[in-house]
């Protein structure tokens, strides 16, 4: 095993298509027109020495090192920011170039300190590489002058010596070992589009500054690390770097965070994981990284992680320790237990959208194949569900319909009830850079979030809806697109059903859905709504991203739909640019979707009611299969408060603290007899469990994500599992001891099971995946490469499907005891429900959640900055520290659900999308009032946990 | 000394600056010359109100403000003297003038008399060259400073 090679360019690549052809050294090379001499000179295998320049940023041309001489042309010029020409003679190495090469290395080696040997950066130096390489043996300039390298040996203070910024708790900031490439400063504006670094003063003085002369934590640093791997030299090193040292082999694997899916090089020392570093050739990323993936692997190896199965007979009694046979054993004699005494529908299973396919379609086999029913649902539910049902009935396919690269050519964007920039970062990087290039942003949120305004990117319009009117909002922007004829006729007959977008457009012009008719409920004023319609209709290229803030209301599904409608009638779908593309939350969202995990659905949305389908997997598992759908996570709490469900098998999903209305999904668990949880934290739902498997993280085991593109990566073991096995063993030995005869040796054995069944997986494998790094779905026969854009020539469903959208308001009003409108979001720094994120350094930046208000809403509550507060809706109370902010709206009340204790959902009710069931968790009414500390609840709960998370040493069990 | 006003007090007199000259194009450097104006020196205040304004990183303006000298972060002295520090200046026996400057004022480079009377700054290059050495006082330019000039130009800039 070795790293995994990356070869930097120098300079990005040209998009040309023109082909120069010139000489270097010698060598004939042909690349695109706008090529850097350097890049191409790579290209040729041919490396000039360079320290400014790297490819993941435009070159800047400063350090001088990457001189080359072209016959005919005067001088030495840079060969980064020399374009090719035709015919052009390059000489790399002559020995004009060596004496001004080695001069320059000689100047900044004498600003320069000569720790090397114990340097974090030895081994992967870019600075000793070019000093090797051009041959420096000797500097003549000595320490005495002014330099700022050290605080001076004679007592004296050296002004310009800093000490080492450390605040940042991934990475540190050693002023003393900068050369001034820029390279940081420069990463940090192009590729994270932050703006964060500077570099302060000039000549000898001049010092990367974050922010204005502070350390990095208080600055506006985002910690995506984008300036550590441009670094060149140990100056912005990862702290784990400098606690292990080098790595010796790295392999590549995928981010198992949030939707976008980066790849990641894991780079490892034996089984010690040293650092994770963004790889260039992921096409999800492009290189890039946010702080979560890049730095917060910490959980992984957090003490609070249970290694071992433990059981216990009542949720009030302590856990007990056991063997994996005994745990087995157990779960497989109490469900059938619980089948035999109440039913077979009695028990189900919750499969996770952070598992891998392969782990998802076993739990969703072992519920249709093993307990005999269709009670297997996902925590999709609880987020994009809508997505699946209103894109597969508009357009045929429960998918975004782009791949992220798609943004790179879209000229007026829309985001709806999505936050890229804290929940999707790298996405959010990726999309401030097209906008910084001149695309036009429309913006469709309760609150002002940063993608909104941040430096240099401002959003043409921001539509500060009240939650909840997503659907009168998208029709009147279809009102004004219709009534002002600025759809694409051409492209909706070809495409769509004419006569249905004739129906939808009557209703569309109606008056009621005017833009001036909707002012009262929605709040948006008419003339911005109006001017961002004709943008997105007639601005070009125009691409729709939403989040869970269109989905997670009783009208999600319908929104979705109101989406699909509008790139449907601007003709914004099938190129690259456009399209309707959902962010997914989690890592796997779209994949154990795609894996049957829905109650009524097989693995490629195929319905259960369907008899091929059923035949082929009855065929292959050698059993009969339920054609009724089974229950959805909300039913089957009902069922269990209700008596009928007693059993549930919940993988890596914690519906405790992520489900809405806390409380019934603790009477929901507290009624079932056997709770079987696998996670890797006794997390809040394992207090209410009787079994607890301990799961396994991402690196550890073989499988496949399939993130918010459609795009299957591969996620490769990088260590041993801590806790013994890999979730899909886990599974696979309770499916045995269930009397189920599985043996799968790899989970690429289930892979391939899942592509002789599912169409859409046809051509996937192990091998193929290696071979092509990463396909997007459908990849079959018809489109062997995968596909990046969708319905190209045509609708999946044949012709696209216009259908009405009516606004039908919330039955969670606000009234005089709940007068505010709370959603809820999340932060950067912290993922879901912070069971990972929490156990990770990344709590410095969010160590609790607080509830953002408006100052005219807090001033009339006599509530101040800080404060703790009383939050009150019709299903509970909690407290929560204030933060008050013109971000929201007056009348609108925000916070995030990452931490435990704030338990913002027993706030949530229960009302949910009328097609999907997805939970409204957007739109509550609320009241806020000061208040001195944990209510009722909170105190109750904590001690509950408390009390359900004691663990009996395994002897005293035996005893 | 203006060192202790009032924050919002700084935040409205920046934002009316910023506000006046915003439309401009490449308005930053415009806007800390006013700055300057309005204050005698760029307040570290007025940087996030500029950025906000103008949507920059709070970096970027502090990175503008660092790099040229001219931009004070602290008050001047009433007066500012500014030795030309170049390599013509220097020829003419501008190290030795800067010496008896240093003297006669009793500060270094970069310090403000006791008195709050003179500030002492290097400059490089008055474009002078060819009546060095040569200096400036609060804007006016003095050239073939000889000891007895030099004398008559700090105690002018003393009173």
């Amino acid at each position: 095993m070795s790293l995994v090679p990356e070869i930097d360019y120098g300079t990005p690549a040209s998009l040309s298509e023109k082909m120069v052809t010139l000489t270097i050294d010698g060598r004939e090379i042909t690349v695109p027109e706008g090529t850097s001499i350097m890049r191409a000179s790579m290209e040729a295998g041919i490396q000039v020495p360079k320290l400014c320049a790297t490819d993941m940023v435009d070159a800047f041309g400063s350090c001088r090192l990457c001189l080359v001489e072209i016959e005919g042309r005067n001088g030495t010029p840079a060969s980064c920011t020399t374009p090719v020409a035709a015919g052009l003679k390059v000489h790399t190495q002559t020995s004009r170039l060596k004496d001004i090469r080695k001069g320059v290395m000689e100047l900044y080696i004498s600003d320069h300190p000569l720790d090397c040997l114990t340097c974090a950066a030895n081994g992967d130096c870019e600075l000793q590489d070019m000093a090797g390489a051009v041959g420096l043996r000797d500097v003549r300039y000595g320490y005495e002058g002014d330099n700022h390298v050290k605080a001076r040996d004679n007592g004296e203070t050296n002004t310009r010596w800093m000490p080492k910024d450390e605040s940042n708790p991934y990475f540190t900031y050693d002023p003393s070992k900068c050369i001034v490439c820029s390279r940081c400063v420069r990463a940090c504006e192009e590729v994270q589009g932050t703006f964060a670094l500077t570099i302060e003063g000039r000549g000898f003085d001049s010092r990367v500054s974050p922010g204005m002369h502070e350390n990095f934590l208080s600055s506006e640093c985002v910690s995506c690390g984008a300036c550590v791997q441009a670094c060149p030299t140990a100056t912005l090193t990862e702290k784990s770097v400098i606690e292990i040292g080098q790595p010796e082999h790295s392999v590549v694997t995928t981010c198992a965070y949030c939707g976008v899916g980066c790849s990641f090089k894991a780079e490892m020392r034996g089984e010690e994981l040293v650092r994770m570093v963004p790889w260039k050739d992921g096409k999800a990323n492009r290189g890039h990284s946010c702080v979560k993936g890049r730095f917060a692997y910490g959980y992984s190896t957090h003490r609070q992680r249970i290694l071992n199965p433990m059981i216990r007979e009542k949720v009030s009694d302590p856990w007990r320790e056991v063997t994996w046979e005994e745990a087995y054993a157990h779960v497989a004699s109490e469900f059938r237990r619980i089948q035999y005494q109440y039913g077979r529908d009695a028990v189900g299973g919750i499969t996770s959208s952070r598992c891998t396919n392969e782990e998802t379609y076993l739990v969703q086999k072992l519920v249709r194949a093993g307990f005999g029913n269709n009670n297997v649902d996902t925590c999709a539910r609880v987020c994009h569900s809508p997505t699946g049902y209103g894109l597969g009935q508009t357009f045929g396919t429960s998918a975004g319909t782009q791949d992220f690269d798609s943004v790179e050519h879209s000229d007026v964007v829309v985001i709806i009830g999505a936050n890229p920039t804290d929940g999707h970062p790298v996405f959010g990087s990726r999309l401030k850079k097209r906008l910084r290039q001149g695309a036009k942003l429309i913006v469709i949120d309760p609150r002002r979030t940063d993608i909104v305004r941040s430096p240099h990117i401002e959003a043409a319009y921001h539509l500060p809806l009240k939650p909840g009117t997503n659907v009168a909002v998208m029709t009147a922007l279809a009102h004004v697109i219709v009534t002002e004829g600025l759809f694409d006729e051409a492209f909706i007959r070809e495409r769509c059903d004419w006569s249905e977008f004739e129906d939808w457009a009557a209703f569309v012009a109606d008056e009621n859905h005017s833009p001036e008719a909707v002012e009262k409920y929605t709040g948006v004023k008419p003339e911005d709504l109006r001017s961002a319609a004709r943008l997105f209709a007639a601005g070009g290229n125009g691409a729709i991203y939403y989040g869970l803030g269109v989905t997670e209301h009783s009208q999600g599904s319908t929104t979705v739909i109101a989406i699909a409608n509008l790139a449907m009638a601007t003709g914004n779908i099938g190129r690259p640019g456009v399209g309707v593309n959902p962010l997914r939350g989690q890592n796997n969202v779209q994949g154990s979707c795609d894996m049957g995990s829905f109650p009524h659905e097989l693995p490629g949305y195929r319905h259960v009611s369907d008899d091929a389908t059923r035949d082929t997997f009855e065929k292959m598992w050698g059993v009969k299969l339920s054609d009724e759908p089974g229950l959805r996570i909300p039913n089957m709490l009902d069922a269990a408060v209700d008596g009928t469900f007693k059993g549930l098998y919940v993988q890596g999903e914690d519906i405790l603290q992520s489900d809405p209305d806390t409380k019934h999904v603790a009477a929901g668990l507290a009624a079932m007899e056997c709770v079987v949880v696998q996670d890797l934290f006794l997390n809040e739902t394992a207090n209410y469990a009787h079994v607890f498997l301990p799961g396994s993280t991402f690196l550890e085991k073989d499988g496949t994500f399939t993130n918010a593109e459609r795009r299957i990566n591969r996620v490769r073991k990088v260590m041993t599992p801590r806790n013994g096995y890999g979730d899909w063993e886990v599974t696979q030995k309770l499916a045995q001891a269930m009397g189920l005869d599985w043996n799968y040796s790899h989970p690429s054995e289930i892979m391939d099971e899942i592509a002789a069944t599912t169409p859409s997986f046809a051509l996937v494998s192990y091998d193929y995946l290696d071979k092509m790094g990463s396909v997007q779905w459908p990849c079959n026969e018809k489109t062997p490469l995968g596909s990046p854009i969708m319905h190209i020539d045509g609708f999946v469903r044949g012709k696209g499907k216009f259908i009405r959208t009516e606004y039908v308001a919330t039955d969670e009003k606000t009234g005089p005891r709940f007068p505010l409108l709370l959603t809820t979001g999340r932060i950067l720094s912290q993922y879901n429900v912070g069971a990972q994120t929490r156990r990770t350094e990344n709590v410095v930046w969010h160590e609790e959640d607080r509830l953002e208000i408006h100052p005219h809403d807090a001033e009339n509550r006599g509530i101040h900055d800080g404060d703790w507060i009383r939050l009150a809706s019709r299903s509970g109370d909690t407290t929560l520290r204030a933060l008050i902010t013109d971000r929201v709206a007056p009348g609108v009340v925000y916070t995030t659900f990452h931490h435990p204790t704030t338990q913002a959902n027993v706030i949530t009710t229960d009302f949910s999308d009328w097609a999907t069931n997805c939970p409204e968790y957007k739109v509550t009414a609320v009241q806020v009032s000061p208040s001195n500390g944990p209510s009722e609840w909170q105190m109750e709960y904590d001690e509950q946990a408390r009390q359900s998370r004691r663990i009996t040493a395994k002897l005293e069990a035996a005893e | 000394m203006n060192l202790h006003m009032p924050v919002p007090d700084i935040e409205e007199r920046t934002l009316a600056i910023v506000n006046a000259l915003k439309g401009l194009e490449g308005p930053l450097l415009p806007i800390l010359h006013e700055i300057q104006a309005e204050f005698d020196f760029v307040p570290e205040d007025c940087l996030p109100v500029i950025a906000r304004e103008l949507n920059l990183s709070r970096a970027e303006v502090h990175g503008v403000v660092t790099f040229y000298h001219d931009y004070r972060r602290h008050p001047a002295g009433r007066h500012v003297l500014k030795l030309c520090r170049a390599e013509a200046c220097q020829s003419m026996g501008g190290d030795a003038l800067a010496e008896k400057v240093k003297a006669l004022l009793g500060i270094d480079f970069h310090e403000t008399t006791g008195d709050g009377a003179v500030t002492l700054e290097p400059v490089y290059c008055l474009g002078l060259c060819s009546t060095a050495p040569s200096a400036m006082l609060d804007g006016e330019v003095h050239g073939r400073l000889d000891d007895d000039a030099i004398a008559e130009l700090v105690s002018e800039a003393r009173r």
